[in-house]
């Protein structure tokens, strides 16, 4: 990307004033993100001082130019150079190589989809078992609590090997984490009261002792034993599975059931062939990236489109943006099934991509399709309303009304 | 990371197999008595999958040999791969291969960068490197220091002349303790150095099998997972092919061809399946496919030695088959 340049050098970058954690572009950030895009690869928002990136090649190049976009000064606006991180930095996703080398790699095998082989069939079980219970309620519901949620945080903590008591602290506490990569505004300040009781449940979960004998946390610490990581890796590395795990699906859920909501003949499609629901659920993640945005900093001067941009600037990549860039995508604003989806940037890309995307895509078919086998139609039963977060986009309420088969 | 395990030869040039994984030889030159290291790039000077220390390419020289070369850059440079090959005189020919015949220019082969050597985290390393074995262990070195975390190292030759890369070790001071079995005569106390080492710290060595069997003994009362050797076994495998192939999917009536020069993934698109991929260079694991018969040609960063034999699975991004027909099950 730095080598490739077009246009006359180092001209000034387009700018722009908007604010893209006002609760008003959180709520509808795709005119935004059209504006951005047409405006340059890189434009700069006066606001925050920051550059931003909203087109797909320019997005997806700095994903992987770790060399040049490094994620250890925080990949939020906060510059962990300048300011210090509000909690230990995460040895993933806040760390470069060589530091992110092994702590990666065991979290890659544990995560990986031969890992997962041995938790299918009871994911799936559990899938069933909760469309019986909901659609035994009644057909009309709100799909946020009853299955999004419902479903991730019946398996998720239970793989992970958290006990019962205080997992209700886990939605506010990735929620919070979420809005930290923003701007200290209206949503950090309404959670950051109620922060010390959430990090502190979740903290104490991440101990070898508070976890169960087999699971994920188990597995990370068992990683200790062998010496590939140490043990004063593996509480970060279990906080990382409780912060990156929950919120993301559950929104990433909420997505795909919205676009089948409004999008009867894609889920007659999945009807009628269950085998798609892969593929439908990358398709919504690349339609709805529930993650959103995430930051990085440059590690030297670097040139984007005739653009210079120096060492040491905080880069604000719009997934969603990218996710829906006509130049990339035809059609963008389609949920479409017989698209391939593949090359989204919603798992990110390159050496920070999504270690748990396996975990996310083995939760979503196993919900898909349960519902299929049981459920003829989805349609919506009044407005869904958004849930506002500075990284995340996410559902509130997300009112169906189900027909199950006769 | 010298590798002339016996292999046969196939007739066309497999390094054509695939269109995304050439690499061209951009240099040459001559590190060491015996000793050449290659940088390698793509044709188009793009950049190149990313990797970590230990880390080896799978290589497919033109004459259809495969070996294993371990990676001795830097892994900031996302535009090379660097490697060095030891001339084996008594080897099946890959080694001589790469010495006599390849030249910048020429195009090879790859697979991976796979790593069964990491680098984990340590309160201290101790390093030891039988001659060409010092391949995986630089970058090793350069990370440690990056990590700030203490290392010394044991690098062991016939001669002064057959040691590479003693000028970028030059700079470590007495961290670096050298030893050639040539001048003195005398065989390196492998114990005594190993033992000296803090009985913590995480060994790692590469080099000949005896020298490798060595420092196993002398770490033998050391915690499991405290030593660590890279051994090159020969993987038994047949050549890379560079002829088409049959794709049957399990559960269809259909079979189709996968010609050189296109993936199995796009073969299959074409066809009419839908295969999800993510990162499309085998290293994020999204297309992991079932394999239920043939044996596949596998070119992912993700599976280890262990998971490539059972060859019940692989990457059609960028992996292929060596059997005639490969059935798979999507
Ligand atoms: C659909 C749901 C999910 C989405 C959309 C998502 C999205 C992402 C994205 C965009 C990144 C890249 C961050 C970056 O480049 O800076 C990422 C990284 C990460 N995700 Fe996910 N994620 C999801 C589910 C999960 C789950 C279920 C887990 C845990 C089991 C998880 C754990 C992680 C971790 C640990 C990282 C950091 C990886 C690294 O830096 O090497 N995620 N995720």
């Amino acid at each position: 990307m730095t080598e490739t340049l077009h246009g006359p050098v180092h001209r000034t970058r387009p700018t722009s004033s908007a604010d893209p954690f006002s609760a008003e572009l959180l709520a509808d950030p795709h005119e935004f993100h059209e504006a951005l895009r047409e405006a340059g690869e890189v434009v700069h928002l006066e606001r925050y001082d920051v550059d931003a990136m909203g087109r797909y090649d320019t997005v997806h190049a700095a994903l992987t130019d770790w060399q040049s976009f490094e994620s250890s000064a925080g990949v939020g606006i906060s510059d962990f150079r300048r300011e210090p991180p509000w909690r230990p930095p995460s040895l993933l996703l806040e760390a470069d190589p060589p530091h992110h080398d092994a702590p990666r790699a065991v979290l890659q095998k544990i995560l990986g989809p031969r890992a997962l082989r041995a938790l299918e069939p009871q994911w799936r079980a559990d899938a069933a078992a909760l469309v019986d219970e909901v659609l035994a309620r009644g057909t009309e519901f709100d799909a946020v609590t009853e299955l999004a949620e419902a479903f991730p945080l019946r398996v998720f903590p239970d793989a992970v090997g958290l006990r019962q008591e205080g997992r209700e602290h886990l939605l506010p506490y990735g929620d919070h984490l979420f809005n930290t990569f923003g701007p200290e505004n209206f949503l950090v300040q309404h959670g950051a009261p109620s922060l010390p009781e959430h990090a502190g449940w979740v903290n104490e979960q991440c101990a070898r002792d508070a976890l169960a004998p087999t699971g994920f946390g188990a597995d990370i610490w068992a990683a200790t034993d062998r010496g590939d990581i140490t043990e004063a890796q593996a509480p970060l590395m279990v906080r990382s599975l409780l912060s990156a795990g929950v919120d993301t699906t559950i929104h990433a859920l909420g997505a795909i059931l919205a676009a089948f909501a409004r999008t009867p003949e894609a889920w007659a499609a999945l009807r009628s062939n269950p085998a798609l629901a892969r593929v439908a659920f990358d398709e919504a993640i690349r339609l709805e990236s529930p993650v959103q945005t995430f930051f990085r900093t440059t590690t030297r001067d670097v040139e984007i489109d005739g653009v210079r941009i120096p060492e040491g600037r905080k880069i604000l990549m719009f997934l969603g943006s990218a996710n829906r860039d006509p130049r990339r995508w035809s059609d963008p604003g389609r949920f479409d099934l017989h698209r391939d989806p593949s090359g989204h940037v919603g798992f990110g890309m390159g050496i920070h991509q999504c270690v748990g995307q396996h975990v996310a895509r083995l939760e979503a078919v196993a919900l898909l399709t349960a519902l299929a086998a049981r459920v003829e139609t989805i349609e919506p039963a009044g407005t869904p309303t958004r849930h506002l977060n500075n990284t995340l986009r996410a559902w509130e309420t997300l009112p169906v009304r189900l027909t199950p088969d006769r | 990371m010298p590798n002339d395990s016996p292999r046969s030869p196939v007739s066309a040039d497999p390094a054509a197999a695939s269109p995304v994984d050439r690499l061209v030889v951009a240099a040459r030159r001559v590190v060491a008595d015996q000793v050449v290291e290659l940088e390698l790039q793509r044709p188009d000077a793009g950049r190149l999958p990313d990797w970590t220390p230990g880390a080896h390419l799978d290589l497919m020289l033109p004459n259809g040999l495969t070996r294993l070369y371990s990676l001795l850059g830097d892994p900031r440079d996302a535009s090379s791969y660097r490697i060095a090959v030891q001339r084996e005189e008594h080897g099946d020919g890959g080694s001589r291969f790469v010495h006599d015949r390849l030249e910048v220019g020429d195009m090879v082969g790859f697979g991976g960068p796979r790593n069964n050597f990491r680098l984990v985290p340590a309160t201290s390393y101790a390093f030891v490197a039988g001659g060409i074995g010092i391949t995986p262990i630089l970058p090793m070195l350069r990370a440690a220091t990056v990590l700030g975390i203490d290392w010394r190292l044991l690098y062991l030759g016939r001669s002064p002349g057959a040691l590479a890369y003693l000028a970028e070790l030059a700079g470590h001071g007495d961290r670096v303790q050298l030893h050639c079995s040539g001048s003195s005569g005398a065989r390196a106390d492998i114990d005594a150095w190993i033992a000296e080492s803090p009985s913590d710290a995480k060994v790692y060595a590469c080099g000949p099998a005896g020298l490798l069997d060595a420092v196993v003994r002398a770490g033998a009362n050391r915690r499991a997972g405290w030593v660590r050797v890279e051994r090159f076994t020969a993987t038994a495998s047949g050549p890379a092919r560079a002829t088409p192939f049959a794709l049957e999917i399990a559960g269809t009536d259909r079979t189709l061809i996968v010609e050189p020069g296109t993936t199995v993934v796009e073969t299959l698109r074409i066809a009419g399946f839908d295969v999800l991929t993510s990162c499309a260079r085998g290293v994020c694991g999204t297309c992991e496919t079932e394999v239920l018969a043939g044996e596949p040609d596998h070119r992912d960063a993700l599976l280890d030695d262990a998971e490539r034999a059972r060859g019940n699975c692989f990457f059609p991004c960028v992996s292929r088959s060596r059997s005639d027909r490969l059935v798979i099950a999507l």
